[in-house]
Order: structure tokens, then C-alpha cells, then sequence
């Protein structure tokens, strides 16, 4: 089963957002602050009112409803206003529609804005110090957990302890933000927008335009990638306004530089952890303070907390442990859904621990994640028991039975070592270094959230007489392949070959959101319920005009099958062809499927707050040279727990995707802030993986199914996130012999004096995390 | 599936190229106007351009004047691949170069590749290796593949990374866009089959 949507994309044809026409469509532009945090005395538009071509402006003072909105809190502003503060650089203070884009930046350059810059608080360690200002009336805190497991003050004997810091990541999904907002004659308005959960994006914007929900109808358009970057709010509201305001359609799109300044990144996080254990490998405990700045806005930074620090020891048996987090408030850009969601962080820190508890214990690495490796019954530090499949021992073990890849050969080209041809390294000073990391990732929303999701299914007769199916769902297709996988559960299900997806909108309940590794399970579930209650429907019904007894049509599924397009009793002596069935009239039903309830995370962090997980392990092997500091990931190889495979081209194309990522994160991605000010906002200086930097993957599969999901399916888009990033470190610190407790790699962490650039190093309070309140 | 391809994908209306009227009249009040006025070649099609400015990049010109929407953009500044057109059949980053530079040339995108058999196969193999996600990095590494292939239809597996370099995929990692490439060379007998290692199952 391929895409449906794979020959326009090929060729082309597929639209995109941002290559969307109407007609007299006026074309919108964002000014943004430059200051971190600055209050705005005075903003003058006159000018750039008058600029040729411009039709509307708005600002601050043109939201008609609630000033602010939000994934989880509504903190953030529309737009910066008057007297109020600009809390980050990149701001939205004011946005331009006109006949055209240049015309917009003509007028952006004509508004005049009076900041009075404040000092900006970019340090996340002092966001709670007692001398620190409040940057929002919400406060510096957005959420703290301090969970408490087994017995407080008992340790192994073997210590390790350390502090790690990772850098902000950026989801630099391809397709630059845009939408299209069309107001509508009944006063409401119509948006096409590139987003991740339609119905919370109306929630949104329906307030803060006043508008009632039924009157602000969206359109899923044609969506360039994501990975938790789309879930927030961006060019949304915006485009709503000025549309409403000019009378007229408006499409607002970003640059690439505006896509890294307007949706929040991957938290930057610090953490110190401690963990002992006995002296035959076993461990006792594990002390972990994390530390993640959310920037200046919520977004889903509670969440992304929780995430985090309930994954804070890892897939690993651990009798006692304390595991502290904080989210705060910083003047740095926003932070908040990425894929993986608070778990790389983690992730990058405990495997780092075991492997120097490995090193300490005179043990091997796979040894001792083998011996320590949670399995199903097993009691998390939430107090959650472990249920489902987990084989995460199994995992391991396999990934570390892979065959290693040939020694470096003599390479003339130098193709293939670090630095490739431009930065040719010399063959005698290359270093080769093997590394391992085992993770587990929540799948779902936790903590008690009823994250349901709606599909509607309707079948009926082509004009050409044949049986056609509708399925109408909410889910946003991202890039992930939904719309192959509900095509081939809506074939499978309703027994026939015509399936016609209908675009995703509004019009049906939600499907909630393309993250958390949810939607096969969750919107592949709403659609084969659906599915599901039409054949009922439609063998209930042909039951009953064949005049079977009312207990036969009551459960009709008991004695009809659908087969080759034929409805067959062979105990009641009916046949009859679905076509025929349908002659009768279309069958329509809807379907919410719901996971199973979780709770919220109570006293001392307690509680059953993850639906499900699923766990990888990767193996990296890695290259430096020595004398540049240059890596080259030689090798990849991954044993992920994928649940049933429902589509194993999907399946791979997630797990190749997922690893690229998180190599990135090891090596090279990090969106860097200079007082607040990100100074890479291009391709040109933040770089992600090229093909010429991810190796192949040696991947291999462990299908068991998890029993409460349909078909036994997992999500598996976001665990080889997790697990790539520290396999490659390990492999790097094996390579070169140092701690590299900061992520991303430099080369001068390899090649200038040792431990340049520790995650302590700015501290400037003291202590690694500064002043807390506990 | 009967979900036609545009009905996959939700949109107003399909993209509008300007109409022959509509350049006309854009000719005549360019030229009465004193604006650049000049014809590119597209996908085989003559096309006049007026009222653009000598120092819009082709990528500007062929999406926002022209309504070529096959041509996408993400980056501005040559690093991404997206953009990629073939310039009398020479790879090139269509944002990098100017629009009035193009002016005699053979502009070739993803839409104008058709004709060539190779193209077909590459798009085939793309969609049956599983080389497409979003889909948004797809339309470049179709011109820079075809391009590739047509150069050196024999490239090993590094020479294709590196080749390819200069298109980004965020969603794919790669490996699916590769095993692409070299299904396409299996089939047109250049590499041996059954070099692909498949994924290993444990049920
Ligand atoms: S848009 Fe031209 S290379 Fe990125
Ligand atoms: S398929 Fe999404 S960027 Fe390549």
C-alpha cells in the first residue's frame, strides 16, 4: 500500500500551504520585536499605513477577543502591545497585508516602534532567583515535579555523578510556515492552514477573535513536515485578523529566518544526575535535578516537564529515586513540542550515567543495561506499573549483535572520513569509538488526558454502481502517512477497494494531535470503529430485509461476512452483493475512540500517568579526527519495539527519519541565543543532516503487539529520536576519551583543552541550577 | 483509490498561471511602462515576465509571477535544494540565480522532466521505496537525482550522498531516497540486484 498523496508529490502537484492561490488575495508580512525584553512606549503605524499597496495593518489593539493564547495556558500575546512587554526577540508586534509581499515589507519598515529595552533574564538558572524581575503575570515558574520512589537516602555503594546540558533544538521541518484565511459572508471566517491539531488551533483563534467556534471553519492544507514544531499557534491568528479586517483573503507566509524566530524549539535543558548501585551492577538509586528553560511563553512546556522527568532514570528498574524537575520562564524563545518530547534531553543524561556506572563497575555497557532493563510488571518511579509489551533487554541485546562495520579502508577520495574531501583528515589520526543508548518514550497524552479521537465513514454507491467509502477525519498528514495507513485500515475493514479520504477539516470532531506518537493509534483506531459500525449497520440491515429473525439482525456479524465485495451467510442461506446492499441507500457511522485513563501525577509525583511506551536501542559507530575534531557517523544500527507493523515502508521511512534527527542533535544542530538573540536563523549556519551524513541504517524490528491498541500497534516516530543522539555521543567519548557532558558535539569539545565548554560554565549563582524554590 | 490526487490535498482552487491574455497585457504595460520585460523558457514554454525587478531570483519569478508552483522554497540562500531546476540541463538552486539571467535559457523543473523516461523511473522508485514523507524536499531531489543519473548513471553509494548534498530532506533520513536511486539503477541494469539489506522481523 503506497501514499495517496505520493504522485502529486512527485510530480509536483501537491499544494502546499504556502503555494495556495484565491483570487484577490492579499499577501501578509509579520514585524517582530528585536529586543528580548522591552517595553513598547509608543507604536506608529501612520506611516506604514500609507505605504502603496498595503490594505490592512493590525496590532495589539485590533484583537477583538482574548489578547492571549495558548497550547496548554493562554500566556502569549497576539501581538506585543502597547505598554505591555516584548518578552523574546521575534516577537509578533504587528502584521501587514498588501497587494503584494514587497509592499508588506515596505510597510513593515515604515512602522515605528518606540521600545524601551529592560535587561533581558536569558538565564534559566536565575528565572526563580529572589532578585530576579517577574516577566509575566503568570510568574518565572510554569511548573515544577518532585517525584519520590522507594526510600529516601539509599544508595549503592557505586557512585556516579554528573551535570549534562543540551543545546535548543529546532524542528526545521522543510515547509516554511503559511496559511490562507478567507472571510466568510455569514461573518465567519474560513482558514487553510499547515498544522498539527486543527480543532485546538479554532479553540484558539475563535477566542481571541470573539468569534463562536462553529464560525471559524479549518482546512488542513498541504503540510511541509513538523515533528511538534506545528502544534503552536503561529501565522494563525494573524491571518484571521487581517483578513477580517480587510474584507478580502489574505496569505501570510514565512521566510526561513521568521520559521526559526516564530514556533517554539526543543527546551535546552540541564541537569545533574546521580546514580549509585551495587557493586555486582545493580541499581540502588538515581538523584536527578533537570532543569529545562521554556523561553518566554508556556506553550506545552508542563507537559514537556512531565515528560522529561517521569522518563528521568530511563527504562531501567530503579528501587529508590528522586527525581526533581523545573520549567521556567526565561526572555529566550519559547520552547515546546518537538518530537520526543522531553525525553532526548533525559535521554542524553542517564545513558551518559550508565555508562560511566559501566565504566566504574568494571562492566560492559550492554551488560549492564541488560541487567537493569525495566520489563513489563516492573514499578516505574510514578509508582505506574509497567504494563504492555517492553522488550527492551531483548533490544539491546540485538542491537549489539549486529555485524560491525569494515575498519575505515584507505580512502583516497576522502569520501569517507570526517570532514569528507574539503576538511580531508590524515588516515593515521582517525579514531573509531562504538556507543549504545537504550530508551523508552511515553506513546499518547498522559496524565489523565482524554485525548479522544473521531472518524467519520460513510459508504455508499459510486456513479459507476460500485462500492465507495468516505472517511472523514481530523487528523493533520503531516508527512507521516496517515492517509496511507487509514486507506488501508478503512480497505481492510470494509472489505472493499474504493477509499477516498476526505480532506481534514473542521467539519468532523476532532482526531486531536499529530504527536505524541498517537494518530495510528488513536485516529487508526476512530477509523476502523467507524469502519467497523457501518458493516454492522449495513449487515443489520440486510438481515432484516431478507426477514431473518430479530436476534439474527441484532448481531449480525454473528452469521454475515463481507468477502470479495459479497455479504455471505452460509448457516442463514443469504448472499448478496454489498453493491446490492447499498442499492437501499448509503450507510453512514461515526466512531470516538478513546485510550485507556490515566491519572494525573499526584503527592510526591505518583500516579499512572503514561498510557503506553515503547523503547529502541541504538548502536553508533563513529569516527573522529583527532587533529580537527570532525566526526563522521560510520554506522547506525536500531532495534525499535514497533508493535504490529501496519505499513513497513512507513515504518522505516519514521525510524530513518527519527535517527537522522537525533544525529543531528549530536553533532550539529543547535539554534544558539546571544543574550536571548538567536544568531542562526538560516540554513546556512544552522545545519541539519545532508545524505552525506547519514549512514545507512541496519534496522531491525521487534513486532509484539500491544495488546490494548488496535491491531496492536505502537507509535514509533519518536523513540529512535531518543536514542540516536546519546549512541553517538557514547560512540564519540569511546572515540576520543573525554566526558562531553554538553550536546551538541563541537569540534572544540574534541580538540581544545578538555571539557571546554562545561555545563556548569556560566553558573552564575553558584550551583548548577541556581536558586530554587526547594 | 478513487481519492483523485487533488482531492488529497485541500485547496481553493488549482494554482493559476497567468493566462495568455493576461501576459499580453502585462507585455504591453511593461513595455509602455519601461519595466524588465524579458521571456523565460520554462518546461518548454515561452514565457513573458514583466514588471519584475532585474534583481528578483528566478525562484521569486517562476513561483510568484509565473504561478510554477512545483518549484518550492525554503530556504533563500542556496542550502536546501528545494528550488532546484535544471538551466540548460545544468543543476542550479533556482533562488541563487537571477530571473533576468535565466533570459535564453532552458529552464527545466520537476513539471518539465516528464518527457524523460529517467525522470518517470526515479519518480516510480520514489514512491514505491518509500522516498517520500511531506514531500516538500521531493520535487528538487527529483531534478537533482535525474541530473545525477543522467551525469553518472553509475554512482556508488557515496558519490550519490555526496551528489545530493545539497538537497535537505527533514522527514526521511535519507535511506529511503538512496534505495530509490538505486532501484533505478537496478532496473536500467547498472547495479545488480538484491544489494538491499532488508529489515530484519522478531515477532
Ligand atoms: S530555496 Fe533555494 S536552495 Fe533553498
Ligand atoms: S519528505 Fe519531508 S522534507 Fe523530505
Amino acid at each position: 500500500m503506497r501514499r495517496p498523496d505520493g504522485p502529486a508529490k512527485v510530480h509536483g502537484r501537491f499544494r502546499y500551504v504556502g503555494d495556495l492561490q484565491v483570487p484577490g488575495m492579499l499577501h501578509a508580512r509579520t514585524l517582530r520585536s528585536p529586543h528580548p525584553r522591552a517595553r513598547i512606549r509608543h507604536l506608529d503605524t501612520a506611516a506604514a499605513r500609507r505605504v502603496p499597496g498595503v490594505a490592512v495593518l493590525v496590532t495589539a489593539a485590533d484583537v477583538p477577543g482574548l489578547a492571549t493564547y495558548g497550547l496548554i495556558v493562554a500566556d502569549q500575546p497576539v501581538f506585543g502591545g502597547v505598554r505591555g512587554e516584548v518578552r523574546y526577540a521575534g516577537e509578533p508586534v504587528a502584521a501587514v497585508a498588501a497587494v503584494d509581499a514587497r509592499a508588506a515589507r515596505h510597510a513593515l519598515a515604515a512602522i515605528e516602534v518606540d521600545y524601551e529595552p529592560l535587561p533581558p533574564v536569558t538565564d534559566p538558572r536565575r528565572a526563580l532567583a529572589a532578585d530576579t524581575p517577574t516577566l509575566h503575570p503568570n510568574g518565572n515558574l510554569f511548573r515544577e515535579i518532585d517525584i519520590r520512589h522507594g526510600e529516601d537516602g539509599v544508595h549503592g555503594p557505586v557512585v556516579v555523578e554528573d551535570d549534562y546540558a543540551i543545546g535548543m533544538q529546532d524542528q526545521a521541518f522543510l515547509a516554511p510556515e503559511a496559511a490562507v484565511a478567507i472571510p466568510a459572508a455569514d461573518g465567519g471566517i474560513d482558514l487553510l492552514v499547515a498544522t498539527q491539531w486543527l480543532h485546538s488551533d479554532r479553540e484558539q483563534i475563535a477566542a481571541c477573535l470573539a468569534l463562536p467556534e462553529q464560525l471559524v471553519r479549518l482546512t488542513l492544507a498541504g503540510v511541509g513536515g513538523a515533528f511538534g514544531g506545528r502544534e503552536d499557534i503561529t501565522v494563525q491568528i494573524h491571518a484571521a485578523l487581517l483578513a477580517r479586517a480587510a474584507g478580502a483573503p489574505v496569505r501570510i507566509a514565512y521566510d526561513r529566518v521568521e520559521s526559526f524566530l516564530g514556533h517554539p524549539h526543543r527546551h535546552p535543558a540541564r541537569m545533574r544526575l546521580r546514580h549509585t548501585a551495587t557493586h555486582d551492577g545493580e541499581l540502588v538509586s538515581v538523584t536527578a535535578r533537570v532543569l529545562l528553560d521554556g523561553g518566554a511563553y508556556a506553550s506545552s512546556s508542563p507537559a514537556v516537564l512531565a515528560n522529561a522527568i517521569t522518563h528521568a532514570a530511563g527504562p531501567y528498574r530503579v528501587p529508590h529515586a528522586r527525581l526533581h524537575g523545573l520549567v521556567v520562564r526565561t526572555n529566550n524563545p519559547p520552547c515546546g513540542a518537538m518530537r520526543g518530547f522531553g525525553v532526548p534531553q533525559v535521554t542524553i543524561g542517564h545513558e551518559a550515567q550508565m555508562d560511566r556506572l559501566a565504566d566504574a563497575l568494571g562492566l560492559d555497557p550492554v551488560g549492564l543495561r541488560v541487567r537493569n532493563a525495566l520489563q513489563p510488571g516492573d514499578v516505574l518511579p510514578t509508582g505506574q506499573v509497567l504494563g504492555g509489551p517492553l522488550p527492551a533487554r531483548e533490544l539491546i541485546t540485538l542491537v549489539a549483535a549486529r555485524p560491525l562495520p569494515p575498519p575505515a579502508k584507505h580512502d583516497p577520495t576522502g569520501l569517507s572520513l570526517p570532514g569528507g574531501l574539503p576538511a580531508m583528515a590524515e588516515p593515521s589520526r582517525v579514531r573509531r569509538g562504538i556507543g549504545y543508548a537504550l530508551a523508552y518514550k511515553n506513546l499518547l497524552f498522559s496524565e489523565g488526558v482524554d485525548d479522544a479521537s473521531t472518524a467519520r465513514v460513510r459508504l455508499a454507491l459510486a456513479a459507476d454502481g460500485t462500492p465507495h467509502a468516505q472517511v472523514h477525519s481530523a487528523c493533520a498528514e503531516v508527512g507521516q502517512g496517515f492517509v496511507t495507513i487509514a486507506a488501508q485500515i478503512a480497505r481492510t475493514e470494509l472489505g472493499i477497494d474504493q477509499i477516498e479520504l476526505l480532506p481534514a477539516d473542521t467539519a468532523v470532531a476532532s482526531a486531536g494531535s499529530t504527536s505524541a506518537s498517537r494518530q495510528t493509534w488513536m485516529s487508526g483506531g476512530a477509523v476502523r470503529g467507524a469502519c467497523a459500525a457501518v458493516v454492522d449497520r449495513l449487515l443489520a440491515r440486510v438481515a432484516r430485509a431478507a426477514g431473518l429473525p430479530g436476534p439474527v439482525v441484532e448481531t449480525a456479524r454473528r452469521s454475515l461476512t463481507i468477502t470479495g465485495g459479497q455479504i455471505v451467510g452460509a448457516e442463514v442461506g443469504l448472499r448478496m452483493s454489498v453493491a446490492d446492499a447499498l442499492a437501499m441507500g448509503p450507510v453512514e457511522a461515526e466512531y470516538t475512540f478513546h485510550h485507556r485513563r490515566t491519572t494525573a501525577l499526584g503527592a510526591a509525583g505518583q500516579g499512572d500517568p503514561h498510557v503506553a511506551f515503547a523503547a529502541a536501542a541504538h548502536r553508533a559507530v563513529v569516527d573522529v579526527d583527532l587533529d580537527l575534531g570532525l566526526v563522521r557517523v560510520v554506522s547506525m544500527a536500531l532495534a525499535q519495539d514497533c508493535g504490529t507493523v501496519l505499513n513497513p515502508l512507513a515504518l522505516r521511512g519514521q525510524v530513518e527519519g527519527g535517527t537522522a534527527q537525533g544525529l543531528g542533535l549530536a553533532v550539529m544542530e543547535e539554534l544558539v541565543t546571544d543574550a536571548g538573540r538567536v544568531v542562526n536563523p538560516t540554513f546556512h549556519d544552522y545545519l541539519i543532516p545532508t545524505a552525506a551524513d547519514v549512514p545507512d541504517l541496519d534496522f531491525v524490528a521487534v513486532t509484539e503487539p500491544q495488546p490494548d491498541a488496535p491491531y496492536g500497534v505502537k507509535g514509533v516516530g519518536e523513540a529512535p529520536t531518543c536514542t540516536a543522539t546519546p549512541a553517538i555521543i557514547a560512540a564519540i567519548r569511546a572515540a576520543v576519551g573525554r566526558d562531553l557532558r554538553r550536546v551538541p558535539v563541537r569540534p572544540h569539545h574534541l580538540v581544545g583543552p578538555p571539557d571546554a565548554d562545561p555545563p556548569d560554565a556560566d553558573a552564575a549563582s553558584g550551583g548548577p541550577f541556581g536558586e530554587g524554590p526547594s | 483509490m478513487s481519492g483523485s490526487e487533488a482531492g488529497s490535498n485541500a485547496g481553493p482552487e488549482p494554482p493559476r498561471p497567468l493566462g495568455a491574455e493576461a501576459e499580453a497585457e502585462a507585455e504591453a504595460a511593461a513595455e509602455a511602462g519601461g519595466l524588465a520585460l524579458y521571456r523565460l523558457n520554462v518546461d518548454g514554454f515561452l514565457r513573458t515576465v514583466s514588471g519584475a525587478w532585474l534583481g528578483d531570483s528566478l525562484l521569486t519569478v517562476l513561483r510568484d509571477r509565473l504561478g510554477v508552483t512545483a518549484v518550492k522554497d525554503a530556504c533563500e540562500q542556496g542550502r536546501c535544494g528545494a528550488c532546484s531546476v535544471l538551466i540548460d540541463g545544468r543543476l542550479a538552486a533556482s533562488c541563487t540565480v537571477l530571473a533576468a539571467d535565466a533570459d535564453g535559457t532552458r529552464v527545466v523543473t520537476v513539471a518539465g522532466l516528464g518527457a524523460s523516461g529517467l525522470a518517470r523511473a526515479i519518480q516510480a522508485r520514489f514512491l514505491s521505496e518509500g522516498a517520500v514523507q511531506c514531500g516538500f524536499c521531493t520535487p528538487g531531489f527529483v531534478v537533482a537525482v535525474t541530473e545525477l543519473l543522467t551525469r553518472r548513471p553509475d554512482a556508488d553509494d557515496q558519490e550519490i550522498r555526496e551528489a545530493l548534498a545539497g538537497n535537505l530532506c527533514r522527514c526521511t533520513g535519507y535511506g529511503r531516497i538512496v534505495a530509490a536511486i538505486r532501484a533505478v539503477q537496478q532496473e536500467r541494469g547498472i547495479l545488480p540486484i538484491g544489494g538491499e539489506d532488508d529489515v530484519e522481523w522478531h515477532p
